[in-house]
């Protein structure tokens, strides 16, 4: 038997029991529209890629992080000082997350621009959402993890402002502090959030996110006439492209790794003041700094509160978007659609700016 | 027909080259890439805590006939009263596979509990599967306080 017949025996041999051919069929099948906003296109799989440096960069920090209030800080500087090119493995893992949440953050609204969530895609839109939550909730848990002075205060503020939800508010801040206030229980909690909860969920998402994906394939602008779309295979011609991406995006990411190395501050001390210049990450900073602009009371609601219906509104309009706009293809909904999302641009920009200097 | 196919062997060749060139280059970004990944596998080395001798309590807690585990750095150390005079000090490590050691006082010698293995009050295997005699540990009585030092 020559080289070659043996290798379309062993294949066929798989084929006969996985039947791998019909991913191999999907994969030739698979075609990616080429026009001005190809570009967008990528911004899903960038995401992608980030998540794997993520989980990559996550199980090697495991290897030395220890989850508990008396080592946590410790064994974080043990990695950054002590085992080799620690640093660098913590460094990438917290600037690829905050790489990550800008990608999502990217893709979103390149979706919302492009009215990519119009039917039939209303379920991947939703899933996609509750993927930008569980992103959130990994940077928001992944925060606490080293136990330092900012990211207890962090935390603190965080789950309070969860907290003031009307009913369900005390029930939830509870839960997510495993008690009455930060402190042991809350790190053990986000912990097992950060590294089993979320990422078993995420898993599920985004595996039904892709499928449907795959489903409909990629959308195009309903601005583009048919007649004048080209197509180009998904493989290999668009993955090779996508690697080139994900090659640059690594680039970036090492450099922003290695030139501004991620810093550990001080240990959390329950008893310290809130340092000067305490701030959540910047993917919070708007609603922070929204909160902090809101008087205490308005009229005879409690600021707070209201900032939260505010919030609460506008997030429910976005989320069900796919549900009001798409009704009438053009037209008023969707220049109201498309007046949200560049409100909302403006208003994450501007606001994230304003937090971050004042 | 000559001319045509000395070109194309030209082209050929060139394609081979920045293939190699291109592959080389991806190989080399790769290495870099996981070449601190490797590194950063390689568990630092943790200062073992260096002791030349412990102070092992005092003579009237270890009846004659008994032994206790005690600590030596961060290693264990069987200390055994033999008799009203003798003392002896070993390291508790089994030298089968690693197990902690421990003194019976019924049949008077060493015993691991892991697969049975038994040495004598010299540190000397008598049975079971260790390979090696257990460390000796000099022993030393000053007044009341017994004091374990390494031997040599």
């Amino acid at each position: 038997m020559s080289a070659a017949e043996l290798k379309v025996k062993t294949l066929d041999w798989l084929d006969e029991r996985t039947g791998w051919r019909m991913a191999r069929d999907l994969m030739d099948h698979k075609v990616v529209p080429m026009h001005a906003g190809t570009a967008w296109y990528y911004f899903g799989g960038i995401t992608l890629f980030l998540i794997g440096v993520q989980i990559f960069t996550g199980v090697l920090l495991l290897l030395y992080y220890r989850p508990t209030v008396a080592e946590s800080f410790d064994s974080v500087r043990f990695i950054m000082t002590r085992v080799d090119f620690g640093w660098l493995i913590r460094s990438i893992h917290s600037w690829s997350a905050n790489l990550l949440i800008l990608s999502v953050f990217i893709h979103m609204f390149s979706v919302v621009f492009t009215h990519a969530y119009r039917r039939p895609r209303e379920l991947t839109w939703l899933s996609g959402i509750l993927l930008l939550g569980l992103m959130l909730g990994f940077g928001f848990s992944g925060y606490l993890l080293p136990w330092n002075q900012i990211s207890y205060f962090a935390t603190k503020v965080g789950t309070d402002v969860a907290g003031t939800t009307p009913v369900v508010g005390p029930a939830i801040a509870r839960f997510l502090r495993g008690g009455e206030d930060v402190g042991a229980a809350t790190l053990t909690r986000f912990f097992d959030f950060h590294v089993i909860l979320l990422p078993l969920i995420s898993f599920g998402l985004i595996g039904l996110h892709l499928g449907l994906v795959q489903k409909h394939g990629m959308s195009t602008p309903s601005g583009i006439p048919a007649a004048r779309l080209s197509h180009i295979k998904f493989f290999p011609n668009f993955f090779l492209r996508e690697l080139m991406v994900w090659y640059g995006v690594l680039a970036v990411l090492g450099t922003l790794a290695a030139v501004f190395p991620w810093e550990l501050g001080e240990k959390a001390d329950p008893f310290a003041s809130a340092p000067a210049g305490i701030r959540p990450e910047w993917y919070f900073l708007a609603q922070f700094y929204t909160l902090k602009l809101i008087p205490s009371h308005v009229w005879i609601f409690e600021g707070e509160l209201l900032g939260l219906f505010g919030f609460g509104a506008l997030a429910a309009g976005w989320v069900l978007l796919p549900f009001w706009e798409a009704k009438r293809g053009g037209g008023r909904r969707t220049r109201l659609a498309t007046g949200m999302a560049v409100f909302l641009v403006f208003y994450l920009v501007v606001f994230t700016i304003l937090g971050y200097v004042k | 027909m000559q001319r045509t196919d000395s070109v194309d062997t030209g082209s050929q060749d060139r394609r081979t080259a920045i293939s190699w060139l291109l592959g080389s280059a991806v190989a080399a970004s790769l290495a870099s890439f996981f070449y601190p990944v490797v590194r950063f596998l390689n568990p630092p080395k943790v200062a073992e805590i260096s002791v030349n001798e412990v102070d092992a309590g005092k003579v009237a807690d270890l009846k004659p006939n008994s032994g206790k585990i005690v600590k030596f750095g961060n290693k264990p150390v069987l200390l055994v009263h033999v008799n009203e005079t003798d003392w002896k000090a070993f390291s508790a490590v089994c030298t089968h596979l690693n197990c902690t050691v421990q003194y019976q006082e019924a049949r008077r010698e060493i015993w691991c509990a892991c697969h049975n293995g038994t040495y004598d009050l010299e540190g000397r295997v008598s049975s079971g599967p260790p390979p090696k005699p257990l460390e000796e540990m000099a022993v030393k009585i000053r007044g009341e306080d017994i004091v374990i030092s390494r031997k040599g």
